[in-house]
């Protein structure tokens, strides 16, 4: 019934009912990452499959933002060349990387999370410490 | 100026004033100029000495070396001595005014979160405040942070000089009047490197001077005009402190992790480094020319109430947050008012009586001041988080009080701070009910606190 929710629906009416948070996998060393065990409060909500992609998928582009690639060893010297005056007009290759995930959590939020009532929220606001996903309740408030 | 983010001048409908930014109400020590742009460590004295030798060493040498050496030897002298110096404030400026990597502290339902997770793991014991991690098959212990209650990523450290958790911290240095960690490592590295050059140069071109000065006037008269002495003693301290860096660089190790010697061989345990590329030139190419990441912390950002508001709590979309506001400095005017008046502090448990230091006072200001942007979710809309965000609170003002008490925490569940605005009565309740039997000493946490403080008076002394 009212499992089509929209976002902006969801943050003006609905209540939070819990949050979970997605804590970093520091196996790999000091690269961001992003545990994919499936959370038990996320059993009912959404297939693990479907959660576990996106989780990849995060871990997938934060790897490309850090990688140690010919690229960012151009930009770094380039930088260094130019004592990093080049950055007043142009983005870091970590910046862009982290438009694109941005863009991302939202179209994952839009498709995905908000017909399900939860929310992604993006972890650099969170200090790239969790991914925060906020359970929201039955917009039927049978509390 | 904590205490103006706490105590505003006024809130109630108030919609026209200027939306304040996210580093006025930043919980670390740090200082910020123009609007949020720099980023400071608090005592920046020793910032100004630096500036002030580099400026009038390299003024004496342009004013009064250069122009015999441009005329007697080559133009290009002053020219290099030009560039050279420009590339070295530029690369001080950077280090100095750029944020080193401070990681934000949790916001009250994470922090929340992973009380839930830590003391679930058995009540009757201190729950262990460490979790261990298999890094390239080096086991690596992670710390939690009780002033940003985190648990610190690997190479992170709490500067207790700037009261932040730092990526990858290296030291606190004080000539750079900032912390030096991920995001500055690079600047600081090429500034020293690039002032050894810069002192090296200066050095040889002065002493080169005098010497064919010195064929034609007196040896003393032209030493006097120059800055041989200020050089003579920065060579050797730059030049050594560049080529420690430069061993560090190539070993991927922090200052820290050297000093503690984190990864030095031992016998009877396979130690080694699993953040080294395996080779020196990866190593460098890594520290040096890596992706630049962006600052965590968001100083210019605009506070904003972003959590979702119930029916009752919503009157508008700009009012709302006001008035969240005011309710949150309310509930934070009791805990101070709490703090102040040691008669809350009741501890029939076996702890000594708490000293009432100043500086614990301080403490609650910066902890509590920067929930302020989040705290929507403390005034009471949030149902089932309502008291583990308020008890979040409460324990923020607990853990600084008993810091060195050690107590143990009671889950939050324990501890129910009932009404809607919560706070009010929560400091009472918080110190009344405590059900858990004390802990005196807990070997782990006073480790961690003490190594911080250590660590930051190494910091310094190693520079």
């Amino acid at each position: 019934m009212a499992e089509t929710h929209s976002l902006q629906d969801m943050r003006q009416q609905a209540a939070v009912a819990a949050k979970v948070f997605i804590q970093r996998d520091y196996s790999n060393g000091t690269m961001c990452q992003f545990q994919t065990k499936f959370p038990s409060e996320l059993e009912t909500k959404i297939d693990k499959q479907q959660f576990e992609e996106t989780i990849r998928t995060l871990n997938n582009l934060y790897a490309e933002a850090e990688k140690l690639g010919s690229q960012s060893f151009i930009e770094g010297c380039l930088a260094c060349l130019t004592a990093y005056t080049v950055f007043l007009c142009m983005e870091t290759h970590y910046e862009k990387v982290l438009k694109k995930i941005a863009k991302y959590i939202q179209e994952q939020n839009d498709k995905i999370y908000a017909p399900r009532g939860l929310l992604l929220t993006d972890p650099i606001e969170r200090g790239l410490r969790v991914i925060e996903i906020t359970i929201y309740e039955d917009r039927s408030f049978s509390r | 100026y904590y205490y103006n983010s706490i105590l505003p001048p006024s809130c109630t409908g108030h919609r026209g004033r200027t939306p304040r930014r996210k580093w006025q109400v930043f919980p670390g020590r740090n200082r910020f100029y123009c609007d949020g742009r720099v980023m400071m460590a608090r005592q920046t004295g020793v910032f100004y000495l630096t500036l002030v030798l580099i400026l009038l060493t390299s003024g004496l040498f342009f004013a009064f070396d250069c122009p015999y050496l441009a005329s007697n030897l080559s133009p290009a002298i002053p020219a290099v001595g030009a560039v050279l110096f420009v590339f070295v404030m530029g690369m001080l400026f950077r280090a100095s005014f750029s944020d080193p990597g401070v990681l934000p502290r949790a916001t009250p339902d994470e922090a929340a979160d992973l009380e839930r997770q830590i003391d679930s793991t058995g009540c009757s014991k201190p729950p262990p405040r460490t979790r261990e991690v298999l890094i390239n098959g080096q086991t690596v212990k992670l710390k939690y942070c009780f002033t940003c209650k985190i648990f610190r990523p690997p190479r992170a450290s709490h500067c207790s000089l700037c009261d932040n958790c730092v990526e990858r911290f290296d030291h606190h240095c004080p000539w750079v009047g900032n912390c030096v960690g991920r995001r500055n490592y690079r600047f600081f590295y090429l500034f020293i490197l690039s002032l050894s050059f810069l002192t090296i140069f200066i050095f040889a071109f002065v002493i080169t001077h005098v010497v064919l000065r010195s064929n034609r006037t007196g040896f003393l008269t032209t030493l006097k005009d120059s800055p041989v002495v200020v050089c003579f003693f920065s060579v050797w301290s730059i030049v050594g402190l560049s080529g420690f860096h430069t061993y560090l660089i190539s070993s991927n190790q922090t200052t820290n992790e050297d000093i503690k010697g984190t990864w030095s061989k031992k016998e009877g345990k396979d130690n080694y480094n699993p953040y080294s590329y395996g080779n020196v030139l990866t190593n460098c190419c890594a520290a040096l020319c890596g992706p630049l990441p962006p600052s965590l912390i968001d100083r210019r950002g605009l506070i904003q109430a972003d959590t979702p508001q119930t029916a009752h709590q919503s009157n508008g979309t700009g009012g709302g947050s006001y008035c969240d506001q005011d309710q949150c400095l309310q509930s934070t005017k009791f805990v101070l008012q709490a703090a102040a008046t040691p008669l809350l502090h009741s501890d029939p448990v076996v702890l000594p009586p708490l000293p009432a230091k100043p500086a614990s006072l301080g403490g609650p200001c910066a902890y509590l001041a920067p929930a302020q942007p989040t705290l929507p979710s403390c005034a009471g809309d949030v149902l089932t988080l309502r008291d583990t965000a308020v008890d979040s609170h409460c324990h923020h003002h607990l853990h600084l009080h008993h810091l060195h008490h050690h107590q143990h925490f009671a889950s939050p569940e324990e501890t129910p701070c009932g009404t809607p605005q919560g706070a009010l009565p929560c400091p009472a309740h918080m110190h009344l009910q405590h059900p858990a039997p004390p802990v005196r000493y807990d070997p782990v946490t006073q480790d961690s606190l003490h190594e911080d403080s250590v660590r930051g008076l190494v910091k310094l002394s190693s520079v």
